[in-house]
């Protein structure tokens, strides 16, 4: 009985995930593959960043965690021919140690809202500069090229010259985002932080451990976003302090977010698709040099998003087909009882 | 003894809340703790709960020294308290508020599970269902102060500090409430510490009652004799007049 519940249930992200797989195989072409695998990778990011902003804990910053896993990787990999295998969890390990630096004494001393922004917006752009003092091994604001293989796909370097094959690692990458995030949302540490979001001194009284509990939501989210960092660098080849650190990218990923929809699974890979859409609209329409330009459209958006619609595009959608769902029960409950 | 106050005293500023205030608590007993308002019943209660540091004096539970000790570790070692204000937590379920507490208030780890049936039980104690869609919103003043109690008694506590859980309810609520005190220590053996500034109800179910005044002990002992004292009526006669079995202020 519950199988063959189950089992219709099951089949809409079922059929989805086959035809995700299916994508490589179709013939779409570079160009629309580069696409596919450019929503994989940040829709894992902005996933990331919604573990712990579905709480209240809005940071600004996560562009520090980014720019840590891209660069790390990519460092060691160019100055000591370490693996990624083995340069992505000392980046991961990084990432959560600067989470753990940075969040300890925030929430010990309850910096919340504004100010917990406020300090996460301080810290994504030390990352950046840092990565510009650093110019002798990090190229400074000229950005870094990750040394490629010869042939240009090795398994040990994790490079890939076929777009194909990254496009499944994405994929995995942006399933376990996905996994993780369904985790967190079926676990106590979300009743944890629902609670402690709301109230700290009556969680408390009930012996929730509120900075463990944000301690632990915020060092998670940190390793996912620096694995994001990583991916990105190892597919681009190349990065730069501005597009995997500082505050645009960080505000980039909150847009996004809240774009998305921040309380819905599906939510922050939404939000991927509308920035991507919006930022190939502007290339197209205005050209790549109007600098700042997508920063201050981002911006105006995100106003508008948060007045008018909070819940995200998937949020509203999913109220939208409820609405809908329910009405339509309601109406033929109505029609019975004329009857 | 399972709680002995010695000499507690908390000052905000120059101002003094509470002042060397000494009292003991047998366990099984329930004990009223009285006064008009601002005379230092909530900041006692912050203090043995961990919210408040005291400034000086001594709290002793189970044997142990407490006074100081964090929110989290006084809910762990066995106290639950419920706040004057109910503090429900909006974005989870009536039960899954319960559940959060079963889970979390105790030292050792339980189940999923074991937390849950514990809820349920917490629930059925003070009359709410445990119904898993049932939303907080949905609550009226006696609900939440039912869904604060729940919440408290889930942390399986061996001592409850319940604030002016009665303020706000109606005759019949306030009845029922007291009888709910009655029966949690009756049937779960849980020492109470009932904070009210009602002296009515209060009195009915109580073993033992102490008043406080601008911060201090003034009277202790059981209720008929503490509704006697002179210097008790003269402080509540100010604002309301004193009332005991079954006769309320207005
Ligand atoms: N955090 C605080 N800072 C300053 N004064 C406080 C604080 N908390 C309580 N007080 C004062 O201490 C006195 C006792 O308050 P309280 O314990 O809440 O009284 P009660 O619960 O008996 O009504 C009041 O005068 C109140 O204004
Ligand atoms: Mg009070």
């Amino acid at each position: 009985m519950s199988a063959g519940a189950a089992l219709p249930r099951r089949l809409p992200p079922l059929a989805g995930l086959a035809a995700l797989a299916a994508v490589p195989l179709v013939g779409l072409g570079n160009y629309h593959l580069h696409l596919a695998i450019t929503i994989l990778i940040w829709g894992f990011v902005y996933t990331a960043w919604s573990i712990m902003g579905r709480f209240g804990m809005v940071s600004l910053g996560h562009g520090a965690f980014l720019g840590i896993g891209a660069y790390v990787t990519a460092m060691l990999w160019n100055a000591f021919g370490l693996a990624p295998w083995i340069g992505i969890p000392i980046a991961l390990a990084l990432a959560v140690l600067m989470a753990f630096v940075i969040g300890y004494p925030c929430f010990r001393f309850r910096i919340v809202g504004h100010y917990f922004a406020l300090v996460t917006l301080a810290l994504g752009e030390v990352v950046r500069l840092t990565i510009v003092a650093l110019r002798d091994h990090t190229g400074g604001s000229l950005g870094m090229t990750v040394e490629g293989v010869a042939g240009g796909t090795s398994l040990l370097a994790l490079q890939f010259g076929d777009r194909g094959a990254f496009f499944y690692l994405a994929l995995a990458v942006w399933l376990g985002g996905l996994w993780v995030w369904r985790l967190v949302d079926r676990s106590m540490l979300r009743y944890a932080l629902e609670a402690a979001s709301e109230d700290e001194d009556a969680a408390a009284s009930i012996g929730v451990d509120v900075t463990r509990a944000k301690l632990a939501i915020t060092m998670l989210s940190a390793a996912m976003t620096a694995l994001g960092g990583a991916l990105y660098a190892q597919y681009q080849l190349y990065i730069n302090p501005e597009t995997v650190s500082g505050i645009g990218i960080s505000l980039q990923i909150v847009f996004a977010v809240i774009a998305g929809g921040l309380y819905v699974q599906a939510g922050p890979t939404v939000g991927a698709v509308i920035t991507l859409l919006l930022a190939e609209t502007l290339r197209v329409a205005v050209g790549h040099d109007v600098h700042g330009l997508d920063g201050t459209i981002y911006g105006l958006l995100l106003v508008l998003f948060i007045i008018y619609m909070p819940q995200g595009v998937s949020g509203f959608a999913l109220a939208l087909w409820r609405g809908l769902r329910d009405g339509g029960a309601r109406r033929a409950d109505a029609g019975a009882a004329a009857r | 003894m399972m709680l002995e106050v010695a000499n507690l005293t908390r000052r905000f500023g120059g101002f003094t809340a509470v002042s060397r205030v000494s009292f003991a608590l047998e366990e099984g007993e329930i004990l009223g703790l009285i006064g008009p308002n601002g005379s230092g019943k909530s900041t006692t209660f912050n203090m043995i709960a961990g919210m408040l540091r005291p400034t000086e004096g001594s709290i002793r539970f189970a044997g142990e020294e407490i006074g100081g000790l964090k929110p989290v570790e006084i809910c762990h070692r066995g106290i639950g308290r419920t706040f004057q204000i109910p503090r429900p937590f909006r974005r989870l379920g009536i039960l899954e508020n319960v559940v959060t507490a079963a889970y979390f208030g105790q030292r050792e780890r339980v189940s999923r599970a074991r937390a849950q049936a514990q809820a349920e039980e917490a629930l059925a104690l003070v009359g709410l269902p445990a119904d898993p869609r049932a939303e907080v919103a949905g609550l009226g003043a006696a609900g939440l102060k039912k869904l604060e109690l729940a919440r408290a008694l889930a942390t399986q506590p061996r001592l409850l500090l319940a604030d002016e859980s009665l303020g706000g309810l109606d005759e019949s609520e306030m009845d029922q409430a007291a009888d709910m005190l009655g029966r949690i220590r009756r049937d779960k053996g849980i020492t109470i510490i009932w904070v009210e500034h009602i002296m009515g109800v209060l009195m009915r179910v109580v073993d033992r009652v102490i008043v406080l005044d601008h911060g201090e002990k003034i009277a202790e002992g059981t209720p008929r004799a503490v509704a006697e004292d002179p210097k008790v009526i003269e402080i509540y006669l100010g604002a309301e007049r004193v009332a005991f079995a079954g006769d309320r202020p207005a």
